[in-house]
């Protein structure tokens, strides 16, 4: 399972990392590595199992909806890099709109 | 008219429903629509509503965010910290499936929640949690009313899904652009809406979208407030050869934030399109933002490979298999829907379309006009009551300032305050008036009282006014006496008005007349 550098570079840029062409060839190898592992289970006869979204036998699983309180801002804040008017502070992404959802 | 002919300019009064955004007066609205007879307007509408619950999606943090401090309604699991476990709020997902109902979707027996992955400032975790292929709710139907044309459009899906944070934009001091990020909307539940390109006008999408708000707001799922954010639009657009089955490269429309803007971008959308083509152009695939004060769309910079979601399913959360028990539960919430409600309403109240359209425009109006309705079963009663409510209450409602489902006065006491109408106990003039002075808690009848706004049933007090009428007026007596009866008149104005106004007439005139004929 080798992946291609140029697939290294869209996962990078998906998730926003500037990698240099060293971090691109160490990335190669790991990603390889991990996905060769995961790569295994296609080695098993799964012909008989149905597949599944999720492993536990649970369903339904869901809470009532009333408010508990939350944390405290210090502590909401307490590891962000820059913060100002009790908001994290960032620098404005490209286009500066919402995301969309 | 044959294809490729000379385009025609179709002039179009629409009546432009704003009552649902602002109030209810409604506005005509002259506007000017090029219609091509060449191309063919498809439009797709995709609207996110967040879903009206006390609580978060997955967490139990406030879902109030609008009114809070930046940054106070958070917790581990709505700022994404590494560990935390969400937990789905079962009222959201009953919401999303009572949408699903109100607008006849198929609910999934089985549903799951995904991931979907992308890189942004407001969304701390990296990922939303929405649905992907198992959503709760599939292939419904809006059927809604558009220039007095019943129009059905088909609802693809309704999945639940959570809201991002917020981000406000400042200029720091050394000049660079920053961005502060609010989670206090991260996790916020949200529903995605996604209905067929079934649309065929900038109309039909504005009768649309206005029509899926007020079921939201009738069955309690959505503020469906546009100008909070709560009830958002995007749209694609695309048009085809008149008589074509085939649809051609789609435009999605951001960035609309009214009902108004939503007509105004389509429109400018569908004129620019059929400008492109017509001069033998393509249209590109690509995404528009709709710009209110200039009344354009422009091109937006797309993030690069933001389609790359990759959805994969949510592993903390077990997944949903709404049984026929559970659905039927969340089916029994289920309100009369707007469209019964006001077919209902003509049939049985008697009223006019556009009466009965403007008082079933808010579940609380129409839940207002039925009770004032029932407090008095008699012939009547329901004419009086909608005119009441459509000129007087409406008027006070938005002198006062208040939400167009929030009354200035509660349907007891407008009920009480048409009793003594019916009774002829009061006058109409002095019903207004009572109506204007009217306290929360106080009862029509005794405020009125108060007021000194009740007729003189003091015969006594009645007498003595026209005893004094007769002799400041001895003349006209006299012309009565003398066989001039209609000389009355002008004595029973004067009597009447000698109480204050308060004399009834009937009363006042056979005093009048009693005493002007009995020998002096
Ligand atoms: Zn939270």
């Amino acid at each position: 399972m080798e992946l291609t550098l140029d697939e290294v570079r869209h996962v990078a840029a998906l998730a926003r990392l500037g990698l240099t062409d060293a971090e691109q060839e160490l990335m190669r190898d790991q990603l390889s590595s991990i996905l060769g592992h995961i790569n295994a289970l296609n080695e098993l006869d799964t012909e008989s199992i149905p597949p599944t979204a999720s492993v536990a036998a649970l369903q339904n699983v869901w809470r009532d909806d009333t408010v508990q309180s939350s944390l405290p801002r210090e502590q909401v804040l307490m590891n962000a890099p820059r913060q100002n008017e009790g908001c994290f502070e960032v620098d404005t992404p490209l286009g500066g709109e919402e995301s969309s959802s | 008219m044959e294809a490729g002919s000379a385009t025609v300019i179709m002039v179009q009064f629409a009546i432009f429903a704003r009552s649902l955004e602002t109030g209810r007066g409604v506005e005509i609205d002259v506007t000017e629509t090029i219609a091509s007879t060449r191309f063919e307007t498809v439009i797709g509408l995709e609207v996110h509503a967040q879903v009206l619950t006390k609580s978060k999606m997955y967490c139990s943090c406030s879902a109030e965010y609008a009114s809070a401090e930046p940054n106070t309604h958070v917790c581990h699991v709505c700022m994404g910290l590494p560990g935390a476990l969400p937990v789905i709020n079962r009222e959201a997902i009953e919401l999303c499936v009572l949408t699903g109902l109100a607008l006849d979707c198929t609910i999934a027996p089985f549903s799951k929640l995904d991931r979907k992955n992308y890189v942004y400032p407001d969304l701390p975790k990296g990922y939303q949690v929405s649905q992907y292929d198992l959503p709760l709710c599939q292939n419904g139907t809006l059927v809604f009313e558009s220039n007095g044309e019943p129009v059905t459009a088909g609802i693809t899906r309704v999945h639940i899904e959570e809201d991002t944070g917020r981000l406000l934009h400042r200029t720091a001091s050394d000049g660079s652009d920053i961005s502060l990020v609010d989670l206090n909307r991260s996790g916020v539940p949200l529903m995605e809406i996604v209905g067929e390109p079934d649309l065929r006008s900038p109309e039909h999408a504005r009768d649309y979208l206005i029509a899926l708000r007020q079921i939201l707001r009738y069955i309690g799922a959505s503020t469906g407030n546009m100008e909070e954010g709560a009830f958002r639009c995007d749209a694609n657009v695309s048009l085809r050869e008149a008589g074509s089955t085939e649809f051609g490269a789609k435009v999605e429309i951001k960035n609309m934030n009214s009902f108004r803007a939503v007509e105004r971008a389509l429109r400018y959308e569908v004129e620019r399109q059929q400008g492109v083509l017509e001069a033998g152009g393509t249209i590109e695939q690509e995404t528009r933002g709709w710009v209110d004060a200039r009344g354009v769309t422009v091109g937006q910079r797309t993030k690069e490979a933001a389609h790359d979601y990759r959805y994969f399913p949510e592993p903390d959360l077990p997944p949903l298999a709404l049984g026929a028990d559970i659905v039927e539960r969340i089916a029994a919430r289920l309100p009369e829907l707007p469209a019964a409600r006001r077919a209902r309403f003509v049939e049985a109240f008697g009223l006019g379309e556009p009466e009965a359209a403007i008082l079933t425009g808010e579940r609380e109006t129409a839940d207002y006009f039925e009770s004032v309705c029932e407090s008095a079963p008699a012939e009547g009663r329901s004419r009086l009551a909608a005119n009441w409510i459509l000129n007087d209450l409406f008027g006070l409602q938005r002198e006062r300032g208040l939400p167009p489902d929030r009354m200035p006065v509660s349907a007891d006491q407008l009920a009480g305050l048409l009793d003594m109408l019916e009774a002829d106990q009061i006058s109409a003039r002095a019903a207004k008036e009572l109506l204007a002075q009217l306290g929360p808690g106080e009862t029509a009848i005794d405020k009125a009282r108060s007021l000194n706004l009740l007729p003189l049933d003091d015969d006594d007090a009645i007498r003595t006014a026209a005893l004094e009428t007769i002799e400041a007026f001895p003349a006209a007596a006299d012309d009565y006496r003398n066989g001039k009866k209609a000389a009355i008149g002008r004595l029973l104005g004067e009597t009447i008005k000698r109480t204050g106004g308060r004399a009834r007439p009937d009363a006042a005139r056979a005093i009048l007349e009693e005493l002007l004929n009995s020998p002096s």
